[in-house]
C-alpha cells in the first residue's frame, strides 16, 4: 500500500554503480589502517621483486663468494650462510619467485573458482549438483599432504608442478562462497530485468553478475594467495622444491639442514621466514581490510560516551 | 533421515576419490616403484623377494589393472597394509602406524581442539564488547597470528625457550630417550615437556582463525531481533550472551571447523617435522623422503578419514544443538 | 538535556508520558535525527496506533520508548515518563526489573525475533525467571494460561520457532508479551508479515486481550485504515515528526494534515463512489541532509512559500493537534507577505 507514496528512484546503469563502488571501495580502503599497512607491505614486497638491484647490492645469490659462516655485520647485514653466501641478498632476490607464486597460483585458483561456482549457481539441476559434490571433496581432502606426495612423485623442484598442484588444491573453498552469493543474487531485479531485456545468460553472468560480486572475488583472490605462499613455502621448507632456486623457502630449508638455530646463525633462518610471514601477513590484512568494508558491522567502534 | 544418507554417500564418495587418486598417482607419475625398491634395497634382495614385497602394496604389474585397483581397495579398507619399503624395510605398514598415531592425536589433537574452544571463547567476548578496548586490539593481533607460518613460529619458539635459555624447554622428540615408556612421573613429565614447545605452536598459529570467525559470527547474531527480544524481556546480560547469541553463532564456527582440519594436518607435519616428533606428520615426511610408497598411501587414507571424522561428527554436533538441522534430515 | 520528570501519582495523569524525545543515530556524515522532538501521552487501556511510511521513524520511536536502542541510535534529548519514574535516566538494572513485568514488546518478524535454537516453552521460561523465582511447575502452568489466551495448542511449548506457522508464531510472540500481564505492550507491526485474513483475525484477538486483561497498546504500523477500525488515539509521524495525532475518529474521518490526507486518499474505500487513486509523489526528504522548513514541503499539495522557510509546530486544530502551518494562530496574509519579503 506505501508502494503507492513513493515514486521508485530511477534506475542506472550497471556500469556506472560499479565505477561508483570502486571509487567508494577505494577510499575507504585509503582510510583503513589495516589495509594501508597490508598495502604498503604488499608494495614492499613487490618493490624488491621488480628492482631488487635496488636493495642489495650483489646479485649473484648462488656463488660462494664470501667467508662462511660470518655474522651479521656492516658489509653481510645478515652474515653469510654455511657456505659463504650472502643472506640478505639472497632474501631480496627470493622475493621475486616467493610472490609469483602467490599472485599466479592465487590469480588462477581464483579464476577456477569463480567459473566453477558461479556456474554451478547459474546452471543449476544436475550440473550444479556435480560440482558442488566436486568441491567438496576437493575442499576435504587434505590438501598438503596431497601436495607433498604430489610433488615428491613428479620430481622436487618443478616449480610448473608446484604452481599446478596450489591451483588445483586452492579453489574449493572460493568455490563455494562465490556459489553461495551467486544463488542469492539470482533473483535480484537488475538481473531481472537484464532477463526481460533478452541478455544472453552469458551476457548476464560476466557484465551485471561479477561486477557485483567483485569484492568477495577479491576477498577470495587474497586468501588463496596466503593458502599458496604459506603452503609453498612449507613446502620448500621440507625440501621438496626446486634446491637451486632462490627462494624464502629454500633459504629455510637450507638453514634447517644446516641446523641454523643451534649453531648461532638464527637469523639464517628466521629472516626468510619473517618475510613469508610478513607477505602473508599483507594478504590477511587486505582479507580482512575488505571484509570490514564489504560488512559494515564489522568495522571498528568508537565507543560513544554514556548518554 | 534422507539427509543423514546424503552425508553418509558424500564420505564414501570423497573416501573413494582419495583412495582412486592414492592408486593412480604413483602409476602416471615418473619413476617406478620397482627402481626406488631396487635402489633401497641395494640390490640385495633376490628377485622373487622384491616382487613379493611389491605384490604385498599392490603392484601387480602382471594383472590386470581393474583388478589391482579393486584389491587395493579392498585392501586398504581391511587394514591389508603391507610393508614399508623405506627405513624400516619390512616392517608392517600397521605397526608403523600404530606407534605415531597415538602421539599425533594426542598433540595435534587436544591442541587444535583446545584452541577451537578457547578461541571461540575470546571471540564470543569480543564480538559481545563491541567498541570497547578488547575488540579494538583483537582482531588486529590474531589477523597477524592467523597468517603466520606454523615453522616459522616454532623455529621462533626454539630460539627463545630452547637455545637461549640452553634447554630449558626441549625441542626435540617425544620423551627423553633414555626413560623407558612407563606409567610414572618422570616419563609423563617428559612427554609434557616435550610437547610444550610443538603445543605452544599449533595454539599460537591456528587460534587466530577461530577468535576471527566466532567474533563475526557473534556480532551478525548481535544485531538480530532475538537478542533485541531477549534485552526487552529483561534477561541479565550474561544469558543473553552465552544462552541467545553465542548458541546461535556457535554453529557456523562448528562447521567451519570440520573443514578446516586440512589446515591443521597441513600444521601438524610441518611442527612434527621442526620438532622431530614422531606422529603421523613425521612419518609422511620420511615416507615422502625414502620414497615409501606403502606407507604414503596408508598415511595419505587416514588424513582423509580424519578429515572425514571430523566432519562427521561436527555434523552430530550441530545436529544436537540447532533444531532447523534436525527438521531437516 | 534530560528532564528529570517525577510526577506525583495522580489517577489524573496519563500512565506513559513522552515528552519532547529526540532519537540521534551517529553517522559518519554527523548525527541523523530519526525522532524529533515526539509528544505521546497513553493512558490505561488506551490502544494508540503509530502509522506512517517506512523510514519515518515510527520503529525507532518505539524502541526509544522502550529503551531497547543499541548503537549507532541513542536519545539524545527528551523523557519518557513511565508511572512517574523516567525510563530515560534509568540504569540497566532498574529497567530489568521493569521490563516485561510493567510494559513488554511484541516485534515484527517472530520467525526473527524468536530464539531460533530453544523451544518456545523454554524462552517462556527464560523471561519468568528473569524476574521471579517460581517453581517449574508454576511456571509450566502459567505458559499453558497464556499460551490458551491467546489460542494456541499448549503442547507447541515444546515446538521450536520454526515447526510453527507464521500466525501462530506471532500469537505466541504476544502470548510471551502477556506473561506478567503487563499494563502497557509495545507492538511494532506485529501484523505486516501475515496475510490480510491472519492480519485481521489477529487484530480482533488483540483487540479482545486489550478488553479482557486491560492493558494498553502502543501500535506501530504502516497500514493506516487496519489499525484505525481498533485504535483509540492514531498518531501520524513522517520523516521523524509527529504531523498529526488525535482521536481516530477525528484524524481519520477529517484529516488536517496534507500528508494524512494523502494517506487516506492512497486506499481505496470498499464502499462509496469509484474515484482514481492518487498517490503522493517524490519521496522523504534525507535525514541525513536536513531540510529548512517543513518536511513535507516538497510533496505538498497546498504548499506555499512560506513553508520553505518556516518549521511548523504542532497546531491545535478540531480536537487534534497538525503541524501544518495554515493552522499557525498567526496565519495571515500579511503574516505571508512578510515571509514572502524576507526569503
Amino acid at each position: 500500500m506505501t508502494g503507492l507514496l513513493i515514486q521508485a528512484p530511477a534506475p542506472t546503469e550497471a556500469t556506472s554503480i560499479a565505477a561508483r563502488r570502486g571509487r567508494r571501495l577505494w577510499t575507504a580502503l585509503r582510510r583503513s589502517p589495516k589495509a594501508t599497512v597490508g598495502l604498503a607491505i604488499f608494495a614492499l614486497f613487490c618493490l624488491m621483486a621488480v628492482v631488487p638491484q635496488l636493495f642489495a647490492k650483489e646479485s649473484d645469490t648462488v656463488a660462494l663468494t664470501f667467508q662462511p659462516e660470518v655474522p651479521p655485520s656492516g658489509a653481510h647485514w645478515l652474515g653469510t650462510t654455511n657456505l659463504g653466501q650472502d643472506i640478505y641478498a639472497q632474501l631480496i632476490y627470493g622475493t621475486r619467485q616467493s610472490l609469483l607464486i602467490a599472485v599466479v597460483a592465487g590469480l588462477f585458483a581464483t579464476v577456477l573458482s569463480v567459473i566453477i561456482g558461479v556456474s554451478a549457481a547459474y546452471l543449476g539441476g544436475l550440473a550444479d549438483e556435480v560440482l558442488s559434490m566436486l568441491t567438496n571433496v576437493f575442499l576435504i581432502i587434505p590438501t598438503f599432504p596431497l601436495i607433498i606426495i604430489l610433488s615428491a612423485y613428479a620430481g622436487k623442484g618443478n616449480l610448473t608442478v608446484v604452481l599446478v598442484v596450489l591451483i588445483v588444491t586452492g579453489w574449493s573453498y572460493g568455490a563455494n562462497q562465490l556459489r553461495a552469493q551467486a544463488l542469492s543474487l539470482r533473483n535480484r531485479d537488475f538481473l531481472e530485468s537484464a532477463r526481460v531485456r533478452g541478455e544472453r545468460r552469458s551476457y548476464v553472468i560476466v557484465f551485471e553478475v561479477l561486477p557485483t560480486m567483485t569484492s568477495l572475488i577479491v576477498a577470495n583472490f587474497l586468501g588463496a594467495a596466503l593458502y599458496s605462499v604459506l603452503t609453498a613455502a612449507g613446502l620448500q621448507f621440507l625440501g621438496l622444491g626446486d634446491p637451486n632456486s632462490a627462494s624464502w623457502g629454500t633459504m629455510l630449508h637450507q638453514s634447517q639442514a644446516n641446523l641454523a638455530l643451534q649453531t648461532g646463525m638464527p637469523l639464517w633462518s628466521l629472516a626468510p621466514g619473517l618475510c613469508v610471514a610478513l607477505l602473508g601477513v599483507s594478504f590477511a590484512l587486505l582479507n580482512y581490510a575488505f571484509d570490514e568494508i564489504s560488512n559494515p558491522a564489522l568495522r571498528p567502534v568508537r565507543r560513544r560516551r554514556a548518554r | 533421515m534422507r539427509y543423514l544418507l546424503r552425508r553418509s554417500g558424500f564420505f564414501v564418495l570423497t573416501l573413494w576419490a582419495a583412495l582412486t587418486l592414492n592408486f593412480f598417482i604413483p602409476r602416471f607419475m615418473p619413476g617406478s616403484p620397482l627402481q626406488a625398491l631396487r635402489d633401497r634395497t641395494h640390490n640385495k634382495l633376490s628377485p622373487q623377494a622384491l616382487q613379493e614385497m611389491l605384490t604385498s602394496f599392490g603392484f601387480k604389474p602382471n594383472q590386470n589393472i581393474f583388478v589391482q585397483y579393486v584389491t587395493y581397495l579392498g585392501d586398504m579398507l581391511t587394514g591389508h597394509w603391507g610393508v614399508s619399503i623405506g627405513l624400516t624395510l619390512g616392517e608392517p605398514v600397521s605397526k608403523i602406524v600404530n606407534q605415531a598415531l597415538p602421539w599425533t592425536l594426542g598433540l595435534v589433537g587436544v591442541t587444535t581442539i583446545l584452541a577451537f574452544l578457547a578461541g571461540s571463547f575470546v571471540g564470543i567476548v569480543a564480538g559481545w564488547r563491541r567498541g570497547s578496548t578488547v575488540d579494538s586490539v583483537v582482531p588486529s593481533v590474531f589477523v597477524v597470528t592467523s597468517a603466520l607460518p606454523y615453522f616459522w613460529v616454532a623455529l621462533l619458539l626454539i630460539l627463545v625457550f630452547s637455545v637461549w635459555t640452553n634447554g630449558a624447554l626441549p625441542s626435540d622428540f617425544n620423551y627423553d630417550n633414555t626413560l623407558q615408556p612407563a606409567l610414572d612421573w618422570t616419563f609423563i613429565s617428559s612427554v609434557l615437556t616435550h610437547a610444550i614447545l610443538p603445543g605452544l605452536t599449533i595454539l599460537i598459529t591456528s587460534i587466530g582463525g577461530w577468535v576471527l570467525t566466532m567474533r563475526n559470527n557473534m556480532i551478525t547474531t548481535v544485531a538480530e531481533d532475538y537478542i533485541r527480544m531477549a534485552r526487552a524481556k529483561g534477561l541479565p546480560n550474561r544469558k543473553i550472551m552465552y544462552g541467545y547469541a553465542a548458541r546461535n553463532a556457535f554453529l557456523p564456527n562448528l562447521s567451519g571447523f570440520a573443514m578446516s582440519i586440512g589446515f591443521v594436518i597441513a600444521g601438524a607435519i610441518l611442527v612434527e617435522y621442526v620438532f622431530n616428533y614422531p606422529g603421523l606428520g613425521y612419518l609422511l615426511y620420511n615416507a615422502v623422503s625414502n620414497t615409501d610408497y606403502p606407507l604414503m598411501q596408508v598415511l595419505f587414507m587416514l588424513f582423509t578419514v580424519a578429515v572425514l571424522v571430523a566432519v562427521f561428527v561436527c555434523d552430530i554436533a550441530i545436529a544436537w544443538l540447532d533444531p532447523r538441522a534436525r527438521a531437516k534430515g | 538535556m534530560h528532564a528529570d520528570i517525577t510526577l506525583e501519582p495522580t489517577s489524573g495523569a496519563p500512565m506513559l508520558q513522552v515528552r519532547d524525545l529526540t532519537v540521534e543515530y551517529a553517522t559518519t556524515r554527523g548525527a541523523v535525527r530519526a525522532v524529533d522532538r515526539v509528544d505521546l501521552d497513553v493512558d490505561r487501556g488506551e490502544f494508540v496506533g503509530v502509522v506512517g511510511e517506512s523510514g519515518c521513524g515510527k520503529s525507532t520511536l518505539l524502541f526509544a520508548i522502550a529503551q531497547l536502542l543499541s548503537d549507532p541510535a541513542a536519545i539524545t534529548g527528551g523523557s519518557v515518563a513511565f508511572r512517574g519514574q523516567n525510563l530515560v535516566t534509568m540504569t540497566d538494572k532498574q529497567l530489568n526489573a521493569l521490563r516485561w513485568c510493567d510494559y513488554s514488546v511484541v516485534m515484527q518478524s517472530a520467525m526473527n525475533a524468536l530464539n531460533p535454537v530453544t523451544t518456545i516453552g523454554a524462552q517462556f521460561e527464560d523471561a519468568v525467571r528473569a524476574h521471579d523465582n517460581l517453581s517449574a511447575s508454576h511456571i509450566r502452568r502459567r505458559s499453558v494460561e497464556v499460551m490458551e489466551l491467546v489460542g494456541i495448542d499448549p503442547i507447541h511449548l515444546g515446538s521450536y520457532p520454526h515447526q510453527l506457522s507464521g500466525g501462530m508464531r506471532q500469537r505466541a510472540m504476544i502470548a510471551m508479551a502477556l506473561l506478567f500481564t503487563p499494563d502497557l505492550v509495545i507492538m511494532d507491526e506485529p501484523t505486516s508479515a501475515l496475510d490480510v485474513v491472519a492480519q485481521r483475525s489477529l487484530m480482533v484477538q488483540i483487540k479482545e486481550l486489550q478488553r479482557r486483561l486491560g492493558f494498553a497498546i502502543i501500535f506501530v504500523t504502516h497500514d493506516m485504515s487496519l489499525v484505525s477500525h481498533f485504535s483509540d488515539q492514531l498518531l501520524v509521524m513522517y520523516a521523524g515528526q509527529v504531523v498529526e495525532a488525535g482521536p481516530t475518529r477525528v484524524v481519520f474521518d477529517t484529516p488536517s494534515h496534507p500528508y494524512s490526507r494523502g494517506l487516506l486518499d492512497a486506499f481505496p474505500s470498499i464502499r462509496g463512489p469509484r474515484v482514481p487513486l492518487t498517490g503522493i509523489p517524490g519521496a522523504p526528504p534525507d535525514l541525513g541532509v536536513g531540510f529548512d522548513g517543513c518536511a513535507f514541503a516538497a510533496r505538498c499539495t497546498q504548499v506555499k512559500n512560506v513553508c520553505h522557510v518556516t518549521a511548523p509546530d504542532l497546531y491545535r486544530v478540531r480536537g487534534v493537534e497538525s503541524r501544518c502551518l495554515q493552522y499557525a494562530p498567526d496565519y495571515s496574509d500579511a503574516w505571508l507577505a512578510a515571509a514572502k519579503e524576507a526569503s
